[in-house]
């Protein structure tokens, strides 16, 4: 009986099937490393792109192009002086003069069949603030430079109508039009002419928003998360307590809007589409991100610190109010500013409340009928007009320079205040 | 006097409270200098406390009752005056008046569309006036016996800080109780809703039927076009596939790469820059996808030879979708790979086996019920999401696999239906709450099955 055992020849390293394998698995290893390189690299480059694109068109929103139109406002105004419409009656003198019909007067004699719809329709509120600004432009002849149509806008930066481009070549002929910064843009309202349109409205309208969602969202947020990590029993209502909040993070957004809908318009008859609603409906969704940041800062408050202050005779409140609370209170910002941006950027609940409606106004109070930010560029996104492309793409640069700055703040509080226990 | 302005009171009031419960308890420190120690048993602001919420608590509370009953008190003293009498009987005409007459009254309208409602602007502005007076009147008794109360019961004995600590903590449980409450909100409002609606539209019609086409009135028994399967289809087909497809690969192997390949630098500088793409607004992408990616994919199909190709085209939806979910799926396969043990990386590397076969064969495998909870939250996620669809998919429903086709999705038909001018109580409007039910539903199944997952997982290897 031969039970001699089988000798197992050594692996040949060197021989070729070996190599073979060998450079066949090194090539597999550059190939999945390749391809990890690869998505990142996309994921970048995707982002690249949706920034730039948004940067090319939309810092041309910024811009505005101007027309130069020559007043001869002695003849115009029938003598009107500097004095007349300066010092406290100035509004009510300048209503008097009628400036639309000087200008449209001004327009027509200067460019005859050019004029028709030559100016934007803000063009004589533009006029009449340069008038209240500087009373002694009155007394002389004056050239002012006033924003033209939206039509000849898009035809004077890029590519328009046909009819437009050919009265935008006349006009540039004669020297008559430059581009300028448009203010408008910041400090206007919802229009329906592109060039009059402005963000300052909505974005008002976001910041009031965000007050009432941080005022309700923030206390509640973090008493909340005290509770749940300091003093709750380990008891049924704790579980359902957690099982909601987490349930609640990650809610689709809409489903608030819905609720919104449903409890504050219907049921209690809360105004539609007001800061108020708004407010209160994000408060319900950001409420979740700022316990769920909470519970992780007070978490990381390392226990010898409430054992101290228990040792000394503090309460268990005392404890958690005037020692773990500070402590976390570095943590729970971070996360409340990266909550709040979140509700900054979102439309859809917004939506839900009624907050699709054109409002050419500013919001005076917390009641009125308003928009945000984001549902203005949604609006505008659904404008047919070419004119509303860029301005679109200008109020998503503002809108992301305040979230990136948020973001940048709530990294540079962790960074600066953050304890490592 | 408004809501506000009482609110603004009360509050001011009550740090009037608050110094002088807080000095009349700062007297008693002082007197008992002299005496034995520990006579008086808490700090003088935590009586100060104690003084100022006993009446600061009661007056808010009656407030916040009166702010929802007085409207029907308003309405019902109006409806009993007899200029009210020749209103129309028919309820949503009347009802139409009455609201319209109650905003003018109290300037939120300017101008009446309606003759009858100017009748009962100067009634409903007796009755505002007569109703708020009785509640300032009411809020501030309250505030006051509150405070004398409070402030009779501060003696040096007097156990002020247990009451005013027993109150914190009450207030501690109320605030975590509002994430219950708000849950049983959505609950509650989705269900009464869909309840309705489905008193209106057969539920089998809704879960079953394949044409979604909402006719406003709906007739029993008939084909009223309420057939959601386009629409869950949409939403899978958008969500769960074409976003996935996308979000998966790329999101798994930067995770992969950034953890195991990258150095500290370049990971330092990629993770912020990919958790960019979840910071971005999804109003911006929606725009994104309509204006840029829409019309590179028709062109796409077009030289592909596919002739019916829509500008509001499902791939690009999905495409965009799924780039607003790579940050998720990544950092979620980052925490899971993160805690496999490192012993068994450290084994498979001894054994000879190269990098990317030891994750392939070990990470991976051991890391996969985190990678899968991530997914599926992932999922959850992007089914629920709204503004990319709204703006770059399309409004028509449409059960199809070709993906340059038009498809909606539930959350689309969510918005469409509730834009215009509809009557809350409209199939329209119920309809929407009855997809935001279902909606909800998945959603919470898909939350609690990935948090179970990835918990379990955790727990595993800890």
């Amino acid at each position: 009986m031969s039970n001699a055992i089988m000798e197992p020849t050594p692996t040949d390293w060197n021989g070729q099937i070996m190599q073979k394998r060998i450079a066949g698995r090194y090539a597999a290893e550059r190939r999945f490393k390749a391809m990890g390189f690869l998505a990142v690299a996309l994921s970048t480059l995707f982002l690249a792109f949706l920034l730039f694109t948004m940067m090319g068109q939309g810092l041309r929103g910024f811009q505005r192009t101007e027309i130069a139109v020559d007043f001869d406002f002695p003849a115009l105004t029938s003598g009107a002086t500097a004095a007349s419409i300066s010092g406290p009656n100035a509004d009510a003198a300048l209503n008097s003069m009628d400036i639309p019909g000087i200008v449209e007067l001004a327009v027509s004699e200067q460019y005859g069949e050019l004029s028709e719809g030559l100016l934007t329709t803000g063009a004589a509120g533009n006029a009449r603030q340069m008038l209240l600004d500087n009373p002694s432009l009155v007394t002389a002849k004056q050239q002012l430079w006033l924003p033209v149509d939206s039509r000849l806008d898009v035809a004077f930066k890029r590519d328009g109508e046909p009819a437009a481009e050919q009265t935008v070549a006349a006009l540039a002929q004669k020297d008559a039009l430059r581009t300028g910064f448009n203010w408008t843009f910041l400090t206007g309202a919802d229009a329906t002419d592109p060039s009059a349109v402005g963000i300052w409205a909505a974005f008002k309208g976001s910041l009031m928003t965000m007050v009432i969602t941080l005022m309700l969202a923030f206390p509640v947020g973090i008493l909340a998360a005290l509770y749940l990590e300091e003093y709750a029993a380990k008891n049924k209502l704790t579980d359902i307590i957690e099982v909601s909040i987490n349930n609640l993070a990650a809610v689709p957004s809409i489903i608030f809007g819905l609720l919104g809908l449903a409890v504050f318009l219907t049921m209690f008859g809360m105004p539609r589409s007001s800061a108020l609603v708004g407010g209160l409906t994000l408060a319900l969704m950001t409420m979740p991100v700022i316990v769920i940041a909470g519970r992780n800062a007070v978490k990381s408050v390392p226990p010898s610190i409430r054992d101290a202050a228990l040792g000394i005779g503090a309460s268990p409140v005392q404890v958690v109010f005037h020692h773990v609370l500070p402590l976390a209170l570095p943590g729970i910002l971070t996360g409340t500013i990266i909550g709040m941006a979140r509700a900054l950027g979102e439309t859809a609940p917004l939506l839900m409340i009624g907050m699709r409606a054109f409002i050419p106004a500013a919001p005076e109070g917390f009641t009125e009928a308003t928009t945000a930010l984001p549902v203005q560029i949604y609006l505008w996104s659904d404008e047919v007009n070419q004119g509303f492309v860029e301005k679109t793409s200008a109020a998503i640069i503002v809108l992301l320079i305040f979230l990136l700055g948020m973001n940048a703040l709530a990294i540079y509080l962790r960074n600066r205040f953050e304890t490592r226990w | 006097m408004t809501g506000t302005a009482l609110l603004f009171l009360v509050l001011g009031l009550g740090l009037i409270a608050w110094i002088a419960g807080r000095a009349r308890a700062a007297a008693f420190v002082r007197s008992a200098k002299g005496g034995p120690r520990g006579t008086v048993n808490s700090l003088p602001y935590y009586h100060g406390w104690f003084v100022a919420i006993c009446s600061i608590a009661p007056a808010l509370v009656f407030m916040f009752i009166w702010q929802s009953i007085s409207p029907s008190l308003v309405t019902n003293m109006v409806l009993s005056a007899p200029a009210a009498a020749d209103l129309p009987q028919d309820g949503f005409a009347r009802a139409a008046i009455l609201s319209e007459a109650r905003a003018i009254a109290q300037g939120f309208q300017t101008a009446a569309f309606q003759g009858e409602s100017e009748k009962l602007v100067p009634l409903y502005q007796g009755a505002l006036a007569y109703y708020q007076w009785i509640g300032v009147a009411a809020t501030l008794v309250l505030f006051f016996a509150g405070g004398a109360f409070a402030f009779t019961r501060i003696k040096p004995d007097f156990r002020a800080r247990s009451k005013v600590e027993r109150i914190v903590m009450f207030g501690l449980l109320v605030a975590s109780l509002i994430a219950i409450l708000t849950t049983l909100g959505i609950f509650a409002s989705l269900i009464f809703e869909s309840w309705r609606f489905f008193s209106m539209v057969s539920p089998f019609e809704f879960l079953f039927g394949t044409e979604w086409n909402p006719k406003s009135t709906v007739t029993p028994g008939a084909d009223n076009g309420y057939g959601a399967i386009p629409l869950f289809w949409g939403t899978i087909f958008i969500g769960a596939i074409i976003a996935m497809v996308v979000a998966i690969p790329l999101g798994l192997m930067s995770a992969i790469f950034l953890t195991q390949y990258a150095s500290a630098t370049v990971r330092k500088w990629m993770k912020p820059i990919l958790e960019i793409l979840a910071g971005v607004p999804t109003v911006v992408y929606g725009y994104f996808a309509a204006l840029t990616v829409a019309p590179a994919v028709r062109d796409f199909a077009v030289m592909l030879g596919v002739s019916n190709a829509a500008s509001d085209n499902a791939l690009a939806a999905g495409i965009v979708m799924g780039v607003m979910i790579i940050p998720l799926v990544s950092s979620m396969s980052d925490d899971s790979i993160a805690a496999v043990p490192n012993a068994m990386r450290d084994g498979s590397l001894a054994m000879g086996a190269t990098k990317s076969e030891t994750i392939k064969k070990v990470l991976l495998p051991a890391a996969l019920p985190g990678v899968v909870g991530g997914v599926l939250l992932a999922v959850s996620r992007a089914i629920g999401e709204t503004m990319i669809v709204v703006m770059a998919a399309g409004y028509t429903a449409n059960l199809t696999a070709n993906p340059f086709a038009t498809i909606t999705t539930v959350t689309v038909q969510i918005v469409a239906l509730l834009t215009g001018d509809q009557d809350f109580g409209s199939p329209h409007t119920l309809a929407a709450f009855a997809l935001g039910l279902a909606l909800f539903v998945t959603t919470f199944f898909l939350n609690y099955v990935a948090l179970r997952a990835v918990k379990k997982y955790r727990e595993a290897y800890e």
